[in-house]
């Protein structure tokens, strides 16, 4: 079993209605499966990942404890 | 290598001033580069009267080391500081201060300039803008290389 946390961010974690939760599961999958067993929804094209604070691309499978973040494009400075 | 997220209000020129009179360089740096952010009263065509900067904490101060670091493999930099703004912040109200320290200036003014840029497409900030009609809205995107 894998566990993991979600995250969002800005933009996004308004339209999902919350900042954070936890996701157990049987087998790692990648981010964007992820997004799509939780959401059961497209990824907006531009949504941005980060996996334990590092950018990963949509592939990227993910591991026991990861900390999994979504977020749109980065607006700062 | 400095980097400092705030929430309250900073004086860019404080900031550069006191860390610079910390810093055991000197004679050694014969440049030092600055870029400062200051919030606009305008954008995208409307007033704006405030803005809220959040960040992903942990992420951010990654990412920036990341970038400074990248930046010392490509140019010859003796120090950086980085300082950033969160939280409600009004126009003429500094968002980002970049300095960096070097002995030549074109490694301090590439540096600067590197770093700036790639701040503002990789460090997990986000503006939320209000209105002078108090309507507000998510900043989309950053500017190109203006």
């Amino acid at each position: 079993m894998i566990t993991i946390t979600l995250r969002y961010f800005a933009s996004l974690r308004e339209q999902i209605g919350r900042s954070q939760e936890t996701l157990m599961l049987a087998d790692s999958i990648n981010v964007l499966d992820v997004w799509q067993y939780v959401h059961q929804m497209p990824l907006p094209d531009n949504t941005l990942i980060a996996v334990n604070m590092e950018y990963v691309e949509r592939m990227h499978y993910i591991c026991d404890g990861d900390e999994v973040a979504f977020f749109p494009p980065v607006t700062g400075g | 290598m400095t980097i400092n997220i705030v929430d309250t209000v900073f004086d860019p020129f404080l900031e550069i001033h006191d860390f610079q009179t910390q810093l055991a360089l000197n004679g050694k740096f014969g440049a030092t580069s600055i870029f400062i952010g200051t919030m606009r009263d305008f954008n995208e065509g409307d007033e704006v009267h405030a803005m809220t900067l959040e960040h992903y904490e942990g992420m951010t101060q990654k990412q920036l080391e990341k970038i400074i670091t990248t930046a010392k493999d490509k140019w010859t930099i003796l120090e950086a500081l980085i300082v950033h703004r969160i939280g409600c912040i009004l126009p003429s109200e500094p968002i980002v201060l970049i300095a960096i320290w070097s002995a030549h200036r074109a490694d301090a003014f590439e540096a600067c300039r590197y770093i700036m840029e790639e701040l503002k497409s990789n460090a997990p900030f986000w503006k939320r803008e209000t209105l002078n009609s108090n309507q507000t809205r998510w900043v989309l995107k950053n500017t190109g290389s203006k």
